[in-house]
């Protein structure tokens, strides 16, 4: 089966910037895809072409194995949701709602049954004769979801939608969003820059830079094997150590010591090795270390307390090293000035570029 | 410190006594908010009432008034004669030409400036303002030169009637016409069209439109549906800004128009100073602007069905 959205070669320059370059990219069909990266990085321009409302310079762009990179927004079987959601201010909720389905020319009380279903399926029933500026910020997002999902698009493009909201609310409604495709089956494409949301709620996550498509995976993949040292310290906290290869599977630190690591680079390369600081143990100084487990000697020179965990930064000659620890009993606290060793299982390190 | 403190009788009060002293400060607060509104609007106020209320009210009491034989201005034995007259069918038909031809001035701006203000709306910031300095241009000169300029234009030795013959036409002569009124007016009232359009289309959130498209409108259905709604504020006020003034205009069409062509701002004109007919000239003016008002709610009760803020 064709891929819902599929991209090959796709490039978009305004003038002689380019916003997105050669970009491949085929997203599942009924999956929850999110487009990952700061701003700038090109995300709401590749979203923006799939909607239509920018075309490629060049390239191929498909929509369920049809080609679309040079029709217009009216002709393609996609919906967005705005970031400013972008409901029509002259018109009632419903009103909104049922644009997409008057368009279409869809029977009157089919629409009406419809508008009411969709307006349902968000819990906004009761407010369908007030104006979207009557409505809170929340709720006109659900308005704005309903409008998109009422007229059963093949694919939904939502573009930052929880960005203008609190963070109580965007909590509610990142839930509130993934349980909802995972209802309706429409697949997704959710561009956006905070990393927590594309982790929380996609399926499979793509990574932006510089108009570029650095890596595709799961958030797990994502997280855990980035590729590059971008992808590696945009999301989460992550220790970039730089190192130089020695073999294929031990590198040494810029302070001279030797670890082990998977490299998969010629020996000589400088690299970076990255560290996430869950991954990493604490000890003292005199503890017993199980001697498979890959150490750095240090001494603690901060240690915040978030509650549930400590944070420490420990000054190596490696460079300064964040451990994050669990508040659990039986876990060693270290006090500031002291003494202590950095401790990681070889295969939790990843090696990426300088 | 709690509220109870503001009111200087110690630390600890009645909580009633607090909100009785607070609701008193919001008073005072309110009452010198009043008095700085009234002090910044005096000169307004000022001027207003003597070059507008009071020159008003005479013409208001001269309506009323009787013309003696000799020309003068009789203010006793007040009477409706004047109003009455306003039925005559001179009178009438001046008004309905008038009506007309600023209905059509109105209607021919909104055609050409729509475009343009939509032109101008959608281009980079920087070409935005050069493109509003170029329409204002014309204020640079003097309103009576351009007409007059106008004149020369439209004359039958003018340029249009000489391009005309040199095709092999014949001369044209626009001059003196009801065209050369409208193409006067629409000249020198187009500005006032683009401007609230241009600051409508401004304001526009384009995301709307793109909502539009992406809910499958095609371009002129997005443009119908939501575009031109959402520039209705405009439209009223910069029709209401051309059609008012050329209800009442007098140089254009005493400049441009002829004999044939007595508009109402004309022809009040000539009955303050050629007829001598201060009553009738003053029961005149009520009238257009009693025709101007009707108008004016009739436009703002027509475009706002839906209650949009205008």
């Amino acid at each position: 089966m064709a891929a819902a959205v599929a991209l090959q070669g796709v490039s978009k320059a305004f003038g002689d910037v380019y916003a997105v370059r050669e970009l491949d990219l085929a997203i599942r069909d009924g999956e929850f895809f999110s487009l990952l990266g700061p701003s700038g990085c090109g995300k709401t321009t590749t979203l923006r072409m799939i909607a239509g409302f920018e075309f490629p310079t060049e390239g191929s762009l498909q929509i369920h194995g049809v080609e679309m990179a040079l029709q217009p927004p009216n002709e393609r079987p996609v919906n967005t949701v705005f970031q400013s959601y972008a409901l029509f201010p002259h018109m009632t909720v419903e009103e909104n709602v049922g644009f997409g389905l008057r368009m279409k020319k869809v029977g009157g009380t089919e629409i009406a049954e419809r508008v009411k279903r969709a307006l349902d399926m968000v819990r906004l029933s009761h407010r369908a004769t007030a104006a979207p500026k009557q409505l809170s910020g929340g709720q006109q997002q659900r308005v704005a979801l309903a409008r998109a999902l009422v007229n059963e698009p093949e694919v939904l493009l939502l573009d930052e939608p929880l960005g203008a909201l609190d963070l109580k609310l965007r909590q509610a409604m990142q839930t509130e969003l993934k349980d909802l495709q995972a209802r309706v089956g429409i697949t997704f494409v959710y561009v956006t820059h905070d990393q927590g949301e594309a982790l929380t709620m996609s399926d499979r996550i793509g990574v932006m830079h510089e108009g570029r498509l650095l890596q595709v995976g799961t958030p797990q993949e994502i997280y855990e094997r980035p590729t590059s040292r971008f992808v590696a310290g945009f999301i989460g906290e992550i220790n970039l150590l730089p190192a130089t290869v020695i073999d294929h599977d031990s590198v040494r630190l810029a302070g001279g010591r030797l670890v082990a690591a998977a490299t998969g680079v010629a020996p000589g390369s400088e690299v970076t090795v990255a560290l996430r600081p869950e991954r990493l143990e604490l000890y003292g100084v005199n503890e017993v270390i199980p001697t498979n487990l890959n150490t750095v000697r240090g001494r603690v020179t901060r240690r915040v307390y978030f509650g549930d965990v400590f944070f420490y930064d420990i000054d190596t000659t490696d460079g300064v090293i964040e451990v994050k620890e669990e508040n659990r009993p039986g876990v060693d606290l270290h006090e500031i000035g002291e003494e202590a060793v950095v401790a990681w299982d070889p295969a939790a390190s990843t090696v990426v570029e300088r | 410190m709690g509220p109870g403190g503001v009111d200087g009788r110690g630390a600890v009060s009645e909580p009633g006594g607090a909100a009785a002293a607070r609701s008193e400060l919001e008073d005072a607060a309110r009452r010198a908010e009043a008095r700085r509104g009234f002090l910044i609007a005096l000169p307004a106020w000022f001027y207003l009432t003597l070059f507008f209320v009071i020159p008003l009210g005479i013409v208001a009491v001269y309506s009323f008034a009787t013309r003696s034989s000799t020309g003068r201005t009789v203010l006793s034995d007040w009477n409706f004669d004047s109003y009455r007259r306003l039925w005559d069918s001179l009178v009438v038909e001046i008004a309905l030409r008038t009506l007309l031809l600023a209905l059509a001035t109105t209607l021919i701006c909104l055609m050409f400036a729509y475009p343009l203000a939509y032109y101008m709306a959608t281009r980079r910031p920087a070409l935005r303002n050069v493109l509003l300095i170029l329409v204002m241009i014309p204020f640079w000169s003097n309103f009576l030169v351009r007409t007059y300029a106008w004149k020369v234009l439209l004359g039958s030795d003018g340029p249009v009637s000489q391009l005309s013959q040199a095709l092999g036409g014949e001369p044209i002569r626009l001059l003196f016409t009801n065209t050369a009124v409208i193409i006067g007016l629409v000249y020198g009232f187009l500005p006032f069209m683009v401007l609230p359009l241009y600051t409508a289309l401004e304001r526009m959130d384009w995301s709307l439109v793109e909502a539009a498209r992406d809910l499958y409108a095609d371009g002129w259905t997005a443009f119908r549906k939501v575009t031109w709604p959402l520039s209705i504020p405009g439209v009223v006020a910069g029709s209401i800004l051309v059609f008012i003034p050329t209800l009442g205009a007098y140089v254009t069409p005493a400049i441009l128009g002829g004999a044939k062509t007595t508009l109402a701002g004309d022809y009040i004109v000539s009955q303050f100073l050629a007829a001598r007919n201060q009553p009738f000239g003053s029961a005149l003016s009520m009238g257009m602007m009693l025709i101007m008002l009707a108008a004016t709610i009739v436009y703002f009760r027509w475009f706002r069905p839906s209650g949009r803020d205008l």
